[in-house]
């Protein structure tokens, strides 16, 4: 396995997911790493965040002494509402999300397969799971970007040819950044766009489950 | 004009029974009818199957019915996590029944139900396990599973205000699930903290409308979940 010290940081990998949102998108993020993303969006861009529990166009944690106990994310942390921001009730939510209203969704994963399955809502060995908006969420947006470790605590790579564990959503992710790369899923071909400085292509090649096409790859530059 | 305002908690909760379905708001703490369902406790009802996103928070709310032993099934999005303990404690010990929804069809199953449909077609959880044993149909060349309604004897919600003839207002992420269960149940209960007079709400700003509410219960000051407090 690679040496850590190489690997990029979770804020490193935040800040490489927030370089490819656009200016004007609504983008839900999801539970964990994807929450340390609106730190590095451009002050000057127009990114709206939708929290499916109800809250469009969700700003920071607040400051102290203007904690409001009733406006939480989806992950339950306090949070604010940014001026022309929305409340809606769950209907309206899943309809933002359903409706195709989400032009990119960051979520977490345990497995991504070359496909494009997401896996991220129950291990195999769990009785049951945790869906919340998950599914609903990964089968609406207009883009699903994963953003994960490369690999599990174990060694194991989550990004395999064929997924084991159980699925969220088929064929639906369509970038992946980890702590060794970013990986663009095309129509059954997995493209190694970037890789993380101090490690070849073929060193993430050799901790990935599936065949990446690395003709192209380049090196992640990073501002941090 | 009929008289919704529950003359106390007891009144307010007396109709719900053993073995109902009770649909609950909120997510995490904000609009969890906290009271409401202190009031159930406190009557010692039994078996009753009920609809929530969350599992509990600490011991307080949706967590306190569990413990008391007041649920026999639990039917929600989201039942794993640390605060909820009460609900892991239950279940490891074969007490409770759990059914897992995805988010998004939990509420539509909600407003189908409270709508008059007969149910609706979502392309979400296609090919999972979720979807196992339901009917799946081809619309435009696209897979969506069919799903039902689902619809409560009783709906316990939780709203900042209320007026005389009970239409209501929330605060902010304690919308959430309430307005869709008021529509979805055979008798819709609030929590409010203050009741206005009936001109003080701006009839372009309510959410849910009088019709759907059946009585309210006036708590006199708007507490949030004890669980947010620790967050």
């Amino acid at each position: 396995m690679t040496d850590r010290k190489y690997l990029l940081t979770r804020e490193q990998i935040a800040a490489c997911v927030a370089k490819d949102l656009e200016d004007g998108w609504l983008v839900n993020l999801g539970i964990g790493m994807p929450t340390l993303i609106p730190s590095y969006i451009p002050s000057d861009y127009d990114i709206m965040f939708h929290s499916e529990n109800g809250v469009v166009g969700m700003g920071p944690p607040p400051l102290p002494g203007e904690e409001e106990l009733d406006l939480i994310s989806a992950g339950k942390g306090l949070v604010t509402l940014i001026p022309g921001g929305a409340y809606v009730n769950h209907i309206d939510s899943f309809a933002i999300a359903r409706g195709g209203r989400l032009d990119c969704a960051v979520l977490g994963a345990f497995q991504v397969a070359a496909n494009g399955d997401l896996c991220n809502w129950r291990l195999p060995q769990q009785k049951s799971g945790s869906v919340g908006g998950a599914m609903d969420i990964a089968a609406g947006a207009k883009r699903v970007y994963v953003m994960m470790t490369h690999t599990t605590r174990e060694g194991d790579s989550k990004i395999i040819s064929e997924r084991t564990y159980p699925l969220t959503a088929g064929g639906v992710v369509s970038k992946v950044y980890t702590d060794m790369a970013i990986i663009s899923v095309e129509a059954n071909e997995l493209i190694l766009e970037a890789v993380a400085p101090g490690i070849t292509p073929e060193d993430v090649q050799s901790a990935t489950g599936a065949h990446l096409n690395i003709e192209n790859s380049q090196e992640i530059k990073l501002n941090l | 004009m009929k008289n919704k305002r529950a003359q106390s908690l007891e009144d307010a909760v007396k109709i719900v029974k053993d073995g109902a379905t009770v649909l609950i708001g909120g997510f995490g703490p904000p609009g969890v009818p906290e009271i409401l369902i202190d009031g159930i406790c406190d009557n010692k009802i039994k078996n009753l199957t009920i609809v929530t996103n969350n599992a509990g928070t600490d011991r307080s709310g949706v967590a306190r019915l569990m413990d008391e032993g007041c649920v026999s099934k639990l039917i929600c999005t989201f039942p794993w996590a640390k605060e909820s303990f009460v609900f892991k404690e239950l279940y490891d010990a074969g007490k409770l029944q759990l059914e897992i929804v995805p988010q998004g069809t939990l509420a539509e199953r909600m407003r189908t139900a409270g709508a008059g449909l007969g149910g609706f077609l979502t392309p979400t959880a296609v090919g999972t396990d979720l979807a196992e044993g339901k009917q799946i149909h081809k619309v435009n060349g696209t897979d969506y599973i069919l799903e039902l309604p689902l619809r409560g004897d009783v709906a316990l919600i939780k709203a900042l205000k209320a007026d005389k003839r009970g239409n209501l207002i929330y605060n902010k992420s304690a919308r959430n699930f309430n307005p869709i269960m008021a529509m979805a149940a055979d008798q819709t209960i609030v929590e409010v903290s203050e009741e206005v007079e009936i001109d003080e709400l701006d009839p372009e700003v309510i959410i849910t409308p009088s019709v759907f509410v059946d009585s309210y219960f006036v708590t006199g000051h708007y507490e949030v979940g004890k669980g947010s407090k620790q967050t």
